[in-house]
């Protein structure tokens, strides 16, 4: 090879490229970077060798580890439950009164029922429980299904009209839409609606609230009581029509909202948890929910 | 150029264009071709499992709506086989369990919760609620609402060719299935209706008038869609194959 031409600035000489006159210097790499360099290579060789790497047509060269990042996940939540397994064994043996009655299974109860809470329960209920239109605050003392932990439990696992078999009422079915299968007139409804107003001590017109009491117990007295108390306090069984007097109201209880309801009727829905979460949560859950603030 | 090397010469390569396309391509493909051949012989690169069938018509248009929204620029779909993923979201997503979707929506953006197995955790109700307005429901949400999208009815006049141009694509649709989808896409937005058929085609599919209007509006699509994510595939009798845990 012959020789090229030196830089005569630097004294490097340069890779016989030349372009209009401009040379390029033939530096060789850093050694920090050729070093690093060979490292990497070196150590890609330690990889193949341990890890999975070489594809093999069907299938792939194990390594020496036999790594593999499911069977990893497997340990680590072995690992996370054997360290509360205490407390899960106890849980699980145990019914959620038996639980209340503990206070150290208590205290892990509420702590994971929290986060459980927060994660699954707080898009429809708040974050706190407190609820939204169409979705009960679980922070009071009003209970559609029964407000003991046992109940709060039992609708935890199946839901309220849900596709679970055990669920709380009946799936796709809840209050009959009255305006809308033609059951009530329009006049009716109104009559019924200044009747339920009238329960609340709000503005009625008396001629209505005469007209919509017999409306009431021609159409409403089945579900919702015939003293408007609701089907818990009229021991209804499987029913979760809530009370019409002094109502919390879930989906608004001035007379718009009222006529809408009794029109179009109302099914609300709450999926069953059993199939998404284990039963040691659901419980956990029933506790938090329960110490809300209104558990009875 | 000084260069008196004989036989092979870098001077061929880089005053031959043509040449060095080519073979720029050759070196560049066996890099492509070392990384991605392998994912389609492999065996457990899509492993198999129960459950898993094509989308229904109607959740086929909410995922075109899914996709036309941006919603993967906030939210993935794919749960990783970590703990504190799997705790939150449910059983680690399969390869299998996109394997119809065009595209995939795994995406890995995660502005609001991943939306793999979303599917039957929250009801109708919340999910049209929660799209007309997040606030209404999640009062520290970030989400935009969508509430124009509850009463624009949905264009699903060419929803057998959708279904063909999937099929051309790979998603094993039936003759019986694409000449029915139009039928279909209305029986799953009316549960007084016969969906014996449909469910039939398509176990699994939430029935429902999502929005309570009479047409089927986009919004009917978008939650039918969200409403089966992560549910085909049964969990309590999945057992993640040997070969694949070691």
């Amino acid at each position: 090879m012959a020789q090229n031409y030196k830089d005569e600035l630097s004294g490097v000489e340069t890779t016989g490229h030349e372009w209009d006159g401009l040379r390029e210097l033939n530096n060789p790499l850093p050694k920090w970077w050729l070093y690093i360099f060979y490292v990497c290579i070196a150590w890609a060789m330690v990889y193949y060798v341990f890890y999975p790497a070489w594809p093999l047509g069907t299938t792939y060269t194990k390594g020496l580890l036999g790594y593999s990042q499911r069977e990893e996940l497997v340990g680590k939540m072995a690992e996370a439950k054997a360290g509360q397994a205490k407390f899960l064994t106890a849980i699980a043996a145990k019914s959620v009164d038996e639980i209340q009655k503990d206070k150290d299974l208590l205290g892990f109860a509420m702590a994971g029922g929290r986060s459980y809470f927060n994660e699954n329960c707080a898009a429809c209920h708040g974050a706190g429980g407190q609820g939204a239109k169409g979705f009960p605050t679980l922070a009071d003392d009003v209970w559609l299904w029964g407000g003991k932990t046992a109940d709060i439990y039992q609708t935890i696992q199946h839901g309220i009209r849900s596709d679970d078999k055990d669920t709380r009422g009946t799936p796709g079915a809840g209050m009959t839409a009255f305006g809308k299968d033609g059951i009530l007139n329009r006049d009716q409804i109104d009559q019924v609606t200044d009747y339920i107003l009238s329960l609340n001590n709000k503005a009625a017109d008396p001629a209505k609230v005469a007209k919509g009491k017999t409306v009431y117990e021609e159409n409403c007295v089945a579900c919702h009581g015939d003293q408007a108390q609701g089907a818990v306090a009229a021991g209804l069984d499987g029913v979760g029509a809530p009370p019409l007097k002094q109502a919390n109201w879930l989906y608004g209880g001035d007379k718009a909202s009222l006529v809408e309801t009794i029109t179009n009727g109302r099914a609300g829905m709450m999926p069953a948890w059993s199939k998404r979460l284990d039963d040691a949560t659901i419980k956990s859950l029933a506790i938090y929910v329960h110490n809300l603030g209104g558990g009875q | 150029m000084a260069q008196e090397k004989k036989g092979f010469s870098h001077d061929l390569i880089e005053r031959n264009t043509l040449l060095l396309i080519v073979l720029t391509l050759i070196t560049v493909s066996i890099g492509g071709l070392v990384q991605i051949v392998p994912l389609f012989t492999i065996e457990s690169t899509i492993e198999k499992v129960d459950g898993v069938r094509p989308y229904s018509p109607l959740e086929v248009a909410g995922q075109s709506i899914y996709i036309r929204e941006g919603c993967y620029n906030c939210h993935s779909m794919q749960i990783r086989p970590f703990r504190d993923e799997v705790e939150r979201y449910g059983h680690y997503s399969l390869a299998a369990e996109s394997m119809y979707d065009h595209p995939f929506q795994w995406g890995s953006k995660r502005t609001g919760p991943d939306l793999a197995r979303v599917g039957g955790k929250y009801s109708n109700d919340w999910q049209v609620a929660h799209l007309v307005n997040p606030r209404a429901v999640v009062p520290e949400s970030i989400m935009p609402g969508y509430a124009w999208m509850k009463d624009r009815p949905l264009n699903y006049g060419d929803i057998s060719d959708v279904l063909k141009t999937l099929r051309v694509v790979g998603v094993p649709y039936t003759d019986d299935q694409i000449k029915n989808a139009k039928a279909d896409l209305e029986a799953q937005k009316n549960p007084d209706g016969d969906t014996a058929a449909l469910m039939k085609r398509y176990p699994k599919a939430v029935v429902a008038n999502f929005t309570g209007n009479k047409t089927v509006t986009e919004m009917d699509a978008l939650v039918a869609y969200l409403q089966v994510l992560g549910t085909m595939v049964d969990f309590t009798k999945y057992q993640s194959p040997k070969q694949l845990q070691q």
